[in-house]
């Protein structure tokens, strides 16, 4: 928490209680939100969503790798890439090493991600994915690929713009609810 | 804070981690992509995945059946209009039996190979498409019919216009198909016009295929149609291909560049056919010396 917050919150009592007590997502909640991330990735979509559908597996990876740092391990992020490498019918690591970079990434700078808003880490969140997404291209263009178009970097649009709302929707239903009986 | 602090954890860091996955992804993907390694894998993950495409393709089908739903309102015009179709394709079939006949007759009349009658009969199986790919390295869908359904690797995958692919990978209950457009997929050809024969390839772009090694002074025209030749045996013949769209006669060059687009919707479709080609080479040998006089 940066000092101004901190001086912030002192002010204002209620927000300082209000704001910043989670519940600590358990290894299930976070099993779940991997495995529908995956089901959204899969969806059977047709050309013209299909060309703005974000990585939602790159997102929750992202996500669960800054709020809960150590919990979801590289290992993981591997096991969800080949997942996604066979269902997307791709080459065999080629995701697997692109969630790879983003737990990297976000081990890396996920304390000083932790200091901003989730506004404010939307652009920084942009900037790893449009990483993820040229380990992808560098990938398939190392096996004989052709370059994608600009087109297929939607995606990255798409996950920026989604980053907020997606954090948010995470995060509330992680808020601690507020206890009628406590002191 | 939940987790403990960073100095009691043991444990490599982030970056060896980091380095030790990337040796292993990369180890995957050159034995993926040059060796073909990893069959097993492929399929195990891909049973572990069946269910989640499975669930993602519960969407789809609610509005399939709201799509049917408001469909069924108009079914009587509908039924007219099907029924106007159906008379249409009828004559049509009917023609076609009598000038079958007919070929087999001149064709023994000229004491030439006979032809395998066999050979144009298919048995089809409807698939639906349960997942597209998003980057467009992979010119590849996935079907919901699999091993479990009867379905071989090879067989060919057709819309109500042409050819969409053939099957390349088979799990138990799904199945993926190389679409036409894919760089590595080839496929036998023969121009209807003049019924000369060649191999269309996939060029990795949408919407684009392309006829090799032609050379320039080739008689092909803008607007040719080309069917399936059935040479090979994986795709039965006379199936519409693809429409030759430009052709670039470039007088230095041994070869004319000619790209066609594919008919079928290789990338629109929801319901796809697979056909099985019932006995699909039998005398093919016999029939080899005829291909080579069919060249130019």
């Amino acid at each position: 928490m940066t000092p101004e917050r901190i001086k912030e919150n002192r002010s204002n009592k209620d927000n300082y209680f209000g704001q910043d007590v989670y519940i600590p997502a358990s290894n299930w909640f976070i099993a779940a939100s991997l495995v529908a991330a995956l089901i959204l990735n899969f969806l059977p979509l047709q050309e013209d969503i299909l060309v703005f559908r974000p990585d939602f597996v790159a997102i929750a990876i992202a996500y669960w790798n800054i709020s809960h740092p150590h919990k979801m391990g590289m290992g993981v992020a591997f096991g969800m890439g080949l997942m996604m490498d066979v269902g997307n019918t791709g080459i065999l690591g080629q995701h697997a090493l692109a969630y790879c970079v983003i737990v990297y990434l976000t081990l890396i700078f996920g304390r000083r991600l932790r200091l901003f808003n989730s506004m404010q880490q939307a652009p920084q969140i942009g900037l790893i994915l449009l990483i993820v997404q040229i380990v992808i291209v560098l990938v398939a263009v190392s096996g004989g690929s052709a370059l994608p178009d600009g087109q297929y970097f939607f995606a990255t649009v798409t996950g920026t713009l989604l980053w907020a709302p997606g954090s948010f929707l995470l995060a509330t239903l992680l808020k601690q609810k507020p206890d009628p009986d406590a002191l | 804070m939940e987790t403990a602090p960073q100095f009691f954890r043991h444990g490599p860091g982030p970056f060896v981690r980091l380095f030790v996955f990337a040796l292993l992804s990369c180890l995957l993907i050159v034995g993926d992509v040059r060796f073909k390694y990893f069959p097993q894998l492929r399929q195990a993950i891909g049973v572990v995945i069946f269910p989640l495409q499975k669930i993602a393709y519960i969407p789809a089908n609610i509005y399939d059946q709201v799509e049917e739903f408001i469909a069924s309102f108009n079914l009587l015009e509908e039924n007219i209009k099907l029924r106007q179709i159906y008379l249409e394709n009828r004559e049509q079939l009917l023609k076609l039996a009598s000038l079958e006949a007919e070929n087999i007759h001149l064709r023994n009349l000229f004491g030439a190979v006979q032809y395998i009658e066999t050979k144009t009969r298919t048995k089809a199986v409807l698939a639906k498409i349960l997942y597209t790919p998003r980057d467009p390295f992979n010119h590849k869908i996935t079907l919901n019919k699999g091993s479990q359904h009867h379905i071989q690797l090879g067989q060919a995958v057709i819309d109500d216009k042409g050819i969409v692919g053939q099957i390349t990978q088979l799990y138990p209950w799904s199945s993926e198909v190389t679409l036409l457009t894919d760089r590595d997929h080839s496929v036998p050809v023969q121009v209807v016009r003049n019924s000369l024969r060649s191999v269309v390839s996939g060029t990795g772009k949408n919407d684009q295929l392309e006829l090799r090694y032609l050379s320039v002074n080739t008689d092909i025209q803008q607007g040719d149609q080309l069917v399936t030749s059935g040479i090979g045996g994986v795709y039965p013949p006379g199936i519409p291909v693809a429409t030759v769209l430009r052709i670039e006669r470039d007088p230095t060059g041994d070869f004319a560049q000619i790209i066609s687009t594919p008919v079928a919707g290789v990338d629109r479709n929801r319901q796809v056919l697979i056909l099985s080609l019932i006995q699909p080479e039998t005398h093919d040998a016999l029939e080899m010396p005829k291909i080579d006089s069919g060249k130019n």
